[in-house]
């Protein structure tokens, strides 16, 4: 693919220049990200261009970078918002290890992703000119500083006089540096500019023709100036797949997975990050005969999807941590009285209100665990954006089937992250059959349960015949009060049954690479794009390292002992908290370790050790790597 | 009007009248002289009075002595959780609006724990009838004082009295937007009870009707003034509220008031001197939360095929 020729040939007339032909970086990947304050639009130019990339047939991923108030202070780290983008020559899984580009519009929140280590040592930085020479002494001498504490690394610095030229189209830079910032992208990226006009297009669909001309005007105007001034091209090869892909993040995916299984009805009460799933579905559920219902808080947004559920079609509730430890009397509820309800929790850092917008693991036990009694009942964990959309469909039939509450533990990674995956092929069977009004035969229970399974069919309202009171009190078959300590005991064996008996349909996961070795990492959840990573860099250096992926975390999946023992050594990681032998007062004893790591030394008395971090962010592959590396048995000998 | 009991009248092929003991669950448990019996009672005959089908007809339920309601009827029940009963109701009915649903909670459920939802469900007036039966204390739990206990009345948990005025459940749910039909009841005048449970059902929107309802064993006191003294209590009358021709003798002071006027309703509602029963407010023109909500329903196969158009938009 020739990376020089296409912007030339698009922008007419390229201006005469005496510079020499910019160098070529032909690569596998590279990351890109733009940050700006908040409302500078960088990530919608983030969004367009991840959007032109995946269309051309690059890998990408795609994460934001949020603060945490809506409108923080102008020029301040803290505030620092903005999207990054990982391309590649073939399906990228996760965000990679560090930004190879980035484009900021001021010197302060370059900064910020410095600080955090987010930058590679190497990395180039457009940066917006002005501010070095800004009337205000105070900027300029922060311009001074902060470019004296960049250059402590081996980064290339490029300043851009961005504001300067979008003003002679614009009176208001806010309104379009982010666009002159996309043309500078397209040029460097050799994107295919026709695509840029249609994705500018579909972005501004809602404004006016004006609107899109003058973007696209920027968007040149930017490209003309990196045509003329930068002096090197980045081209990661695309694949042209036959293949139909869908682009979307992973909050979508659960709402338009939740719409292709048929369910009607999604209560909710806002809650970062998992809002935004019923940001989609507001828009579009009705037109697919569904509502949202934004309840007064969490306990009642799960009592009615519990109501609905009982009185018909499965339902569902979306929340985050806080909300889950608020419904929790209610999953209890809908255990005992054997309500089917989809419960998604999209995780984020906790405890309490935590790091609203930041990824963590740390809700597995609080979803397995947290209501009181014994509350069995089924946990399952997309690992990708593609799973986030079929999950929906599993949990509704599981919910189904087995009369009992799925929960569904998405992230904040997954929530926010986008990227293409495989055209889902909806089917008809996924969606819930027509409500069953049909008489109940004489004599049936209300809980009519298989005495080897635990499972037994559900009666709903309208049914003639059944009029059965189901109750969150202990109860018999016939949903009437136990009075008796035996019914308690056969009532809560036939809840349990039922999760033995989804074990047994589940399949032994299969490890990513060898079936035996030296280090086995478990993981669960959003991680496994960066633990399969990182688990084949750790292969192509010589390290008998093997990795499985958990979907199911109730049941667990079958075979895992087993799996286990063929490996010297088995570690989970995850993004939770686990304290570290060497750590002041930290033994072998008091440990506390990552959730599933104590999940499966419960369940299979195995010694999983576990590499847990809670860095508010994804976890990067390459500090995965570290970890197995350091981790190996034999020191990574083999 | 005359209700059957005993075997089911075949009035033709299709048509089959309900008699009370259709509506007949399990053998009722709460104590001897308790309310509830009567509430029962008035809902039974209620529910064959207006030939309500036994499998359209839900009763959801919370936590305590009243919540045991569903239990001792022959309809669909969902016996939940403490002070929850009305999102349950509340998803019932936004999800199946062909169906009947009441809703029966005490004073703990309804004007404490679960006082957030109360605020809501009046304000989202889904067509439910809600009946509080308030005896101002916790039974099943054992004799605490609940928000509606009268101020210096001893329990187990405010032995030397309760400290704080008791709230008025009239007056906050004449407080909330959308209300739509807010009325005050008594066991004890079973005839009033009746019909005023039967203007609820066939008020379109959230019937909110507070029972005043005896407690026997913690809470004897509470009402006593008021049921061996008939002069404490004002009837409230009107065309478009509740009239019980029956109770005029009993229950001499009847006062006009026109439902409409919601003025004159909160006026009422703080009545010092008497126990007003009635209907004190209704709007049978503000919006339900079902029928703002209602949509189009989708078939399997139309959802499928605009399933596709949504992932059109996704397509790389």
């Amino acid at each position: 693919m020739s990376v020089t020729t296409s912007a030339a040939q698009v922008l007419a007339p390229p201006a005469p220049s005496p510079r020499a032909e910019p160098k070529v970086h032909r690569l596998h990947e590279h990351t890109v990200e733009i940050v700006s304050d908040a409302g500078e639009g960088a990530q919608k130019c983030g969004q367009v261009f991840g959007a032109v990339s995946a269309k051309m047939g690059n890998g990408v991923w795609t994460v934001e970078i949020i603060p945490a108030e809506i409108q923080p202070p102008a020029r301040v780290p803290e505030g620092a918002s903005g999207f990054r983008i990982r391309l590649g020559d073939g399906p990228i899984t996760n965000w990679g290890d560090a930004t190879n580009l980035v484009v900021a519009f001021n010197e302060q929140v370059l900064l910020a992703r410095h600080r955090v280590g987010a930058l590679a040592d190497d990395a180039v930085l457009l940066v917006e000119d002005k501010w070095a020479t800004h009337d205000d002494p105070d900027i300029r001498a922060a311009w001074n500083s902060g470019m004296a504490e960049l250059s402590g690394k081996d980064y290339r610095i490029i300043t851009a006089p961005m504001e300067e030229l979008c003003l002679t189209l614009v009176d208001d830079p806010k309104k379009g540096k982010n666009m002159f910032v996309l043309g500078m992208l397209g040029c460097i990226y050799a994107r295919d500019v026709e695509r840029i006009r249609e994705q500018i297009a579909q972005t501004f669909r809602k404004k006016s023709e004006a609107v899109y001309e003058r973007n696209v005007k920027l968007m040149q105007l930017g490209w003309t100036w990196a045509d003329e001034h930068i002096d090197f091209r980045i081209d990661v090869p695309v694949q042209v797949t036959e293949r139909e892909l869908v682009v979307m993040n992973g909050n979508e995916a659960l709402g338009l997975g939740a719409i292709a299984s048929g369910m009607e009805l999604c209560a909710m009460y806002p809650i970062t990050p998992a809002t935004s799933v019923s940001h989609y579905l507001s828009e579009v559920f009705e037109k697919f005969g569904g509502i949202v219902h934004q309840a007064e808080d969490e306990i009642a947004a799960a009592g009615v999807a519990i109501g609905a559920s009982y009185a018909g079609k499965v339902a569902f509730t979306i929340t985050s941590g806080p909300g889950l430890a608020l419904k929790t009397e209610f999953l209890g509820l809908a255990v005992m009285t054997e309500t089917p309800l989809v419960l998604v929790d999209v995780q984020r850092g906790g405890p309490s209100t935590g790091l609203p917008t930041k990824v963590e693991q740390s809700d597995l036990l609080a979803a397995l665990y947290a209501s009181p009694g014994d509350a069995p009942h089924i946990v399952v964990a997309p690992a990708t954006i593609e799973e986030c959309f079929h999950v929906m469909v599993t949990a509704r039939r599981l919910a189904e089937s087995f009369r009992t509450v799925v929960m569904v533990l998405s992230d904040a990674n997954l929530a926010t992250g986008v990227t293409p995956f495989p055209r889902p092929k909806p089917d008809v069977r996924w969606q819930a059959e027509p409500l069953d009004l049909a008489p109940v035969p004489d004599g049936q229970k209300a809980y009519a349960w298989n005495a080897g399974t635990g499972l037994s069919q559900r009666i709903i309202p309208g049914r003639p015949g059944g009029m059965f009171t189901l109750t969150g009190l202990s109860h018999d078959e016939g949903s009437k009060v136990a009075y008796s300590s035996g019914i308690h005991q056969k009532s809560s064996a036939m809840r349990s049954r039922k999760l033995a008996v989804l074990q047994e349909l589940l399949q032994p996961p299969q490890p990513n690479g060898d079936d035996s070795g030296e280090l086995l990492v478990v993981g669960w959840g959003s991680t496994k794009g960066a633990i399969d990573e990182a688990v084949a860099r750790a292969r192509a250096e010589g390290l008998a390292v093997s990795a499985i992926h958990l979907r199911f975390l109730s049941p667990l999946e079958p075979g895992l002992k087993k799996i286990f023992a063929r490996f010297s050594k088995v570690m989970t990681v995850e993004i939770n908290y686990s304290d570290e032998i060497g750590d002041p007062h930290i033994t072998e004893e008091n440990r506390r370790r990552g959730q599933l790591a104590m999940l499966l030394r419960a369940s299979t008395l195995c010694d999983v050790d576990c590499w847990t971090r809670v860095p508010g962010e994804p976890l990067r592959p390459g500090a995965i790597l570290g970890a197995i590396r350091g981790r190996m048995p034999n020191g990574g000998a083999q | 009007m005359t209700i059957a009991c005993g075997l089911p009248i075949l009035q033709d092929q299709d048509e089959h009248e309900y008699g009370l003991c259709d509506y007949e669950g399990a053998r009722a448990r709460w104590c001897p002289g308790c309310g509830d019996h009567s509430i029962l009672a008035a809902v039974q005959k209620l529910l064959a009075s207006e030939q309500l089908v036994p499998e359209q007809t839900v009763f959801v339920s919370g936590i305590g002595c009243s919540s045991r309601f569903p239990h001792y009827l022959k309809t669909y029940g969902f016996h939940g959780i403490h002070g929850r009963a009305l999102p349950v109701a509340t998803g019932i009915r936004l999800h199946r609006p062909d169906l009947t649903v009441f809703v029966v909670m005490g004073d703990g459920d309804c004007t404490s724990i679960g006082a957030g939802h109360w605020l809501h469900a009046l304000r989202y007036n889904l067509d439910i009838v809600v009946m509080l039966l308030d005896n101002g204390i916790y039974g099943l739990t054992k004799n605490q004082t609940s928000p509606t206990t009268p101020q210096g009345f001893s329990t187990n948990t405010q032995p030397r009295g309760s400290w704080l005025p008791p709230l008025n459940p009239i007056q906050v749910a004449l407080g909330v937007t959308n209300a739509s039909f807010v009325a005050q009841t008594a066991e004890w005048a079973p005839a009033h009870l009746f019909a005023t449970l039967r203007a609820a059902y066939r008020h379109k929107g959230l019937s909110f009707v507070r029972i005043l309802q005896r407690c026997p064993i913690y809470a004897g006191a509470v009402y006593q003034n008021a049921v061996s003294d008939p002069a404490r209590i004002a009837m409230l009358v009107h065309d478009d509220g509740v009239v019980v021709p029956e109770l005029d003798k009993l229950y001499k002071s009847q006062l006009r008031h026109d439902p409409h006027d919601i003025d004159a309703a909160r006026r009422l509602a703080d009545d010092a001197d008497h126990t007003n029963l009635g209907v004190f407010f209704l709007d049978p023109s503000r919006p339900r939360y079902e029928e703002t909500r209602r949509i189009p329903p989708r078939t399997a196969t139309e959802r499928l095929a605009l399933i596709d158009a949504e992932l059109d938009r996704y397509a790389v």
